[in-house]
């Protein structure tokens, strides 16, 4: 049998302060206001759009990753110019993480012109490869193999970066991500695959949906590492991420890192009855308790970074900023009718000289 | 009769289907005891329990196999689809396994499975959860397939799928779960292979599929009355078997045709249904067949774009007056 590649770091939490980390020690203050900035950011843009939902302004699904802030904004901050990133519809933070604008993310819910895909997409499927974001992707694990794609070409290539594949952890038991487990450890692959495990799979609860409730066990069967922590404190989402993230890059290593986080709202908005598979107190516990705002803030003014004043400030910038992305959002044009057919084949829409062969499109 | 929705006539199927025959199951994610991603099976684990209402994980290709295998030795699954666009991770199970295990044992293995669930763009979801692959179960040989319009035929066309031998898509449309229509309270199937005259009508034939029948239906209304012309309306209800003979029977009464579907139109069922007719009824043609399907391109996410890219009352109208033209 197989040895356990690494112990749970999540069990000696609480007596490790990931402050103290040298990865966390060499971030300037202003470094450090930026996860803060990032992972308010993330709460005040997906509050502003949940009002906006509730509104009929934003329709379709809007899955909102309030409470996982701090793991998106903690990976997407080691990220380096040959790192790439791709994640499932629950895609708005890893978005803002990586640069992406409120008004851009804002505008495609609304399935604007002015949106990140010009209002094709819609909320599922933000895209940014110039930030090295592969969106976005609504099918459950689908972006799994796409993840270990980037990395391969990254190999292939010969460029020192590695690619990050976020899933959830209902999407652990789709095929698709267990040969791709498979695939990227036998070919040495530098992928992190990191499962945010949120404890539920739209109503169901991870005891109900997986055999093995440790996650991150799976990798043992793949020859894989593996690493479990907590992603309330984007510290320790840091410290962790970073030793699998340099570990890929230097030797060419998958990873599958499991990181314990918890989502506030419903799966979707129309997810009415999210008090019906878990209970309310479960949901304050962990907003009391684990709430990634809160834990970065109070840390970033115990350690005198920031100010409560500075706190309020970034806080009520972000508010605004959110605010005005709603208004661009609602003040934008929609795509006009002839935009349905384009972005379909890169050759039909460069095809400036018409020499295309044969018909692409077959509507009377 | 009583009035009642969509959902409530599929849920009405199931239940009876799981009384009447201890070997019917439903399987999927979310159908048990969160009562179904959109409701449908709403009560239908309290009532009957783990055994014959099976939460999974969302492992689609996994419990597709799972219920094949199991339909060999008798049981018959119904496995949900959250939406049908989940059942393309599951390909090789559904285009491989369950249409041509019969086949390939030369008739010593029998699938009767059904999949269910929601086949339709309109609802400003994007492309990756908008198909609607009625086209593409009715390609592969040993698969059937059937699109109810409404809640009658949805009742009765699902507990006609369970009772079949054979592997069963049953194509829902999740806006027309909340619409009402009336049902009997006595049991009653609607058979695989039979059409539907929606309308009669003497100028034209709309032949439509699906909530896209509902349309063609408003827009036959309209068309009576503010052109003047008479449509008839057949809703297909099932895809394969189709019902040749009453599409044939239409298009020789009027002689003018337009085929109305969601499908997008390379190869979408109105190709199939074209050939037909020009085959088998070229002489009673007085004009070309006419067809309005989804625009080709994948679903677009904006609303009002998406709302203009599946068939409408408007463009089926246009398409209409082009076939009389
Ligand atoms: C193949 C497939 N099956 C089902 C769905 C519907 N679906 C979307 S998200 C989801 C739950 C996923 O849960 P998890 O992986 O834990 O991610 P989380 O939503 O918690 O972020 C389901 C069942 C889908 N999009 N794709
Ligand atoms: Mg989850």
């Amino acid at each position: 049998m197989a040895t356990p590649k690494k112990k749970s770091a999540s069990k000696s939490a609480k007596s490790i302060d990931f402050a103290a980390a040298p990865i966390n020690q060499q971030l300037s203050k202003e470094e450090k206001i930026d996860l803060y900035r990032t992972i308010i950011g993330i709460r005040r843009f997906e509050e502003r759009s949940l009002r906006a939902y509730n509104q009929g302004k934003i329709g379709g699904f809007l899955h909102l990753y309030i409470g996982q802030e701090a793991v998106a904004t903690g990976i997407v901050s080691l990220m380096e110019k040959d790192d790439h990133i791709i994640t499932a519809y629950r895609d708005h933070g890893h978005a803002l993480a990586v640069g992406m604008s409120m008004n851009e993310c804002m505008a495609e819910m609304y399935g604007k012109y002015t949106g990140c895909s010009k209002g094709k997409g819609g909320s599922m499927h933000f895209f940014a490869p110039d930030k090295n974001y592969w969106g976005g992707h609504g099918i459950v694990a689908g972006q799994t193999p796409l993840g270990a794609g980037l990395a391969f070409a990254l190999k292939y290539k010969g460029l020192k970066g590695c690619a990050l594949a976020f899933l959830g952890d209902g999407a652990v038991n789709q095929g698709s991500f267990m040969e791709t487990l498979n695939l990227a450890s036998l070919w040495n692959i530098p992928v992190i695959f990191v499962i945010e495990n949120n404890g539920y799979s739209m109503g169901t609860s991870l005891k109900r949906s997986s055999a093995e409730e440790n996650l991150a066990h799976r990798a043992d069967g793949f020859d894989m590492e593996w690493e479990v922590c907590n992603g309330h404190d984007v510290y320790e989402v840091r410290e962790v991420a970073n030793r699998a993230m340099k570990r890929a890059r230097e030797e060419s290593k998958p990873f599958l890192l499991e990181i314990r986080t918890y989502r506030y709202r419903g799966h979707s908005v129309a997810d009415a009855n999210h008090e019906k598979y878990r209970t309310k107190e479960e949901i304050e516990e962990y907003k009391r308790t684990k709430d990634p705002v809160n834990v970065i803030r109070q840390k970033l003014i115990d350690e005198g970074v920031m100010t409560e004043a500075e706190a309020k400030k970034i806080d009520q910038e972000k508010k605004d900023e959110a605010e005005a992305s709603a208004k661009f959002a609602e003040e934008s044009p929609y795509a006009p009718r002839s935009e349905i057919q384009t972005d379909v084949y890169s050759e039909v829409d460069n095809d400036t000289e018409g020499k295309l062969k044969g018909t692409y499109f077959f509507n009377d | 009769m009583a009035l009642i929705t969509y959902r409530e006539a599929i849920k009405q199927a199931l239940d009876e289907e799981i009384q009447r025959d201890e070997n019917v199951c439903i399987m999927g994610e979310e159908v048990a005891q969160y009562n179904g991603a959109y409701k449908v099976t709403e009560g239908l684990w309290a009532k009957h329990g783990d055994k014959r209402v099976i939460d999974t994980p969302i492992s689609e290709a996994a419990f597709s196999g799972l219920a094949i295998g199991a339909s060999a030795l008798g049981v018959r699954p119904v496995i949900e689809m959250m939406f049908m666009s989940f059942s393309y991770v599951a390909i090789d199970q559904l285009f491989n396994n369950a249409s041509f295990c019969r086949y390939m044992s030369g008739g010593l293995m029998n699938i009767p499975i059904v999949v269910r669930g929601p086949a339709n763009g309109g609802t400003n979801v994007g492309a990756t959860h908008s198909h609607t692959p009625e086209n593409m179960v009715a390609n592969h040989p040993g698969l059937k397939v059937v699109c109810p319009s409404n809640a009658y035929d949805a009742k009765g066309l699902m507990k006609a799928a369970i009772r079949d031998d054979d592997p069963v898509f049953v194509m829902e449309n999740t806006l027309l779960y909340g619409e009402k229509w009336e049902v009997p309270e006595e049991e009653y199937i609607v058979e695989l292979g039979v059409a539907n005259v929606l309308k009669e009508g003497e100028d034209m034939t709309i032949v439509s599929h699906g909530r896209c029948a509902m349309l063609s239906l408003q827009a036959a209304k309209t068309l009576e009355e503010k052109h003047g012309i008479s449509v008839e309306v057949v809703d297909l209800r099932s895809i394969r078997p189709l019902d040749e003979e009453t599409i044939l029977n239409s298009v020789k009464k009027t002689g003018r045709v337009l085929l109305v579907e969601e499908n997008k139109p390379y190869c979408g069922v109105d190709a199939q249904i074209s050939h037909i007719i020009q085959l088998k009824a070229f002489d009673y043609l007085d004009g070309p067949i006419h067809r309005v399907s989804s625009i080709d391109a994948p679903q677009i996410y904006a609303k009002p774009l998406e709302d203009w890219q599946i068939p409408n009352e408007e463009r089926i109208i246009e398409g209409a007056l082009k076939t009389m033209a």
